[in-house]
């Protein structure tokens, strides 16, 4: 079978902030719900500098280690076609956060059943093509990915637990020092 | 100097004819960066990938990570090469879904987005969603942003002196159908500066942005107009090195699609790269 061609990647530029961050994205669960643990961190260029334009998307196991999703992330009205808030009852497993000013991104998840990580997609001007990574919330012995790495550059991908339920990830997009580059992903088309 | 940090900088730069600001200065003192200077870099990329496939190295589908004349890229790219995941179990063989309540009928007509219409030139752009084994990508969510006619972006950082659109917001979304279709009507962006280098200029584009069956076959890309005088110019179309691969960001304008007495059309197919969901229905 001859693949076809596929389209070029392009920059997501600077001016996505109308179309694609909504509010709420970050919340895959509501503030408050009991289970909710908060994943975040600062996204850093290659001086050190923090990004305060990059786009994060999160893709994730619901409890139970289900990866079918739901739709409703970004329900809408159809009154005024407002954001009308994500389905308060189905995980959609999908979340996307904007950076700030600082560089800093915040999600409210649950934990991810079976695969014990996020799936990490970083956008920003800048990436001509956007790129994965991993959130995994603790180190995993056994993880296929994780065990094929060098300790020094698998600690890159391990989102410690600051404190009970908060943990930090955060996102070198280059560094002089191959350790402290955060290690990015490819999956082959085969 | 950054495209969004040097655009946020204009109205603090007044820019005398023919002079240069201190921000387009290169570094050194140099004088301006020029587009010439851009251009031969740009052609000397496209050479040295040209006598790469030649001498049997494989065609690129996508742009280098560093592309040097695009300077945002200079320390945003990694330096270490991406790890490869072949593991069938990857959360990333699966990927968000979307739904009838996460776009409203009016979401994908720009036109119609505030009390009156915007200036310009109206068109539609249309295209089907494929993944690279021809199995179309239904149901899923395809969402666009763009300048207005003007080339004037409805963001509070651009502050190129054209004039903004009170009608016009630029940002559009559905779902594709059941073929892989999607639609919108909007108008014809306009070419827009910025500072990557001195008289940099942006080829009319619409931003795209598209989900596969898999968050590996995840997306973002611009679609160009055929026929732009300024794609030689420019950095960010010309960071993909393959020839053939650059047109393929290129839209076909299509007679047919032209609705009379109201719009022009534009046909804009999108291939998605990457594996998909390995429980996606069969070839047809
Ligand atoms: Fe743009």
């Amino acid at each position: 079978m001859t693949a076809l061609p596929p389209t070029p990647s392009q920059t997501v530029g600077p001016f996505y902030g109308y179309a694609l961050p909504f509010p709420g994205g970050g919340d895959l669960v509501p503030p408050g719900h009991p289970d909710a643990i908060l994943l975040h961190g600062h996204v850093y260029d290659g001086a050190g500098a923090p990004v305060p334009d990059a786009l994060l998307e999160f893709w994730q196991a619901d409890p139970a280690g289900g990866l079918a999703g739901a739709p409703g992330t970004l329900r809408r009205d159809p009154v005024t076609g407002a954001v009308a808030g994500r389905d308060p009852v189905r995980f959609t497993g999908f979340g996307r956060v904007p950076t700030d000013a600082d560089g800093h991104w915040t999600l409210r998840t649950l934990r991810p059943g079976g695969a014990p990580y996020l799936a990490v997609c970083v956008h920003a001007r800048g990436l001509l093509h956007h790129l994965y990574t991993r959130a995994y919330l603790a180190a995993e012995p056994g993880d296929p990915l994780l065990d094929s790495l060098d300790p020094a550059r698998r600690a890159t991908l391990i989102a410690g637990e600051e404190s009970p339920g908060v943990h930090r990830f955060d996102i070198r997009l280059q560094s002089a020092d191959p350790a402290e580059e955060t290690v990015f992903l490819d999956f082959p088309t085969t | 100097m950054t495209d969004a940090d040097a655009r946020a900088a204009r109205a603090a730069v007044p820019i005398a004819p023919g002079r240069a600001p201190a921000d387009r200065q290169a570094p050194g003192g140099a004088g301006p960066l020029a587009q010439d200077q851009i251009t031969a870099e740009i052609v000397q990329e496209h050479e040295a990938y040209a006598k790469r496939v030649a001498a049997g190295e494989p065609e690129l589908h996508h742009a280098a990570r560093d592309f040097t004349p695009y300077r945002s890229s200079l320390l945003r790219h990694p330096e270490q090469p991406p790890v490869t995941v072949r593991d069938p179990e990857a959360v990333e063989l699966t990927g968000p879904v979307f739904g009838v309540t996460d776009v409203t009928a009016l979401d994908n007509d720009l036109t119609r987005q505030h009390a009156g219409e915007p200036l310009g030139e109206r068109i539609t752009v249309t295209g089907r969603v494929l993944d690279r084994a021809g199995r179309p990508v239904r149901g899923q969510l395809v969402e666009i942003w763009q300048a207005n006619a003007s080339g004037r972006y409805a963001h509070q950082r651009d502050d190129h002196p054209a004039p903004l659109d009170p009608n016009f917001t630029g940002v559009g979304r559905c779902l594709t159908d059941g073929e892989g279709n999607y639609t919108f009507t909007t108008v014809r962006p306009g070419a827009y500066p910025w500072r990557n280098h001195a008289n940099a200029w942006r080829p009319a584009h619409i931003h795209f942005s598209l989900f596969g069956t898999a968050f590996t076959q995840r997306l973002v890309t611009q679609m160009y107009f055929p026929g732009d005088p300024l794609f030689r110019f420019d950095p960010i179309f010309n960071s993909v090195p393959d020839e053939r691969a650059r047109q393929r960001m290129i839209a076909g304008y299509d007679h047919d699609l032209s609705v009379p007495e109201w719009s022009l059309g534009y046909r804009f197919d999108i291939v998605l790269d990457g594996p998909a969901a390995t429980w996606t229905e069969p070839a047809e």
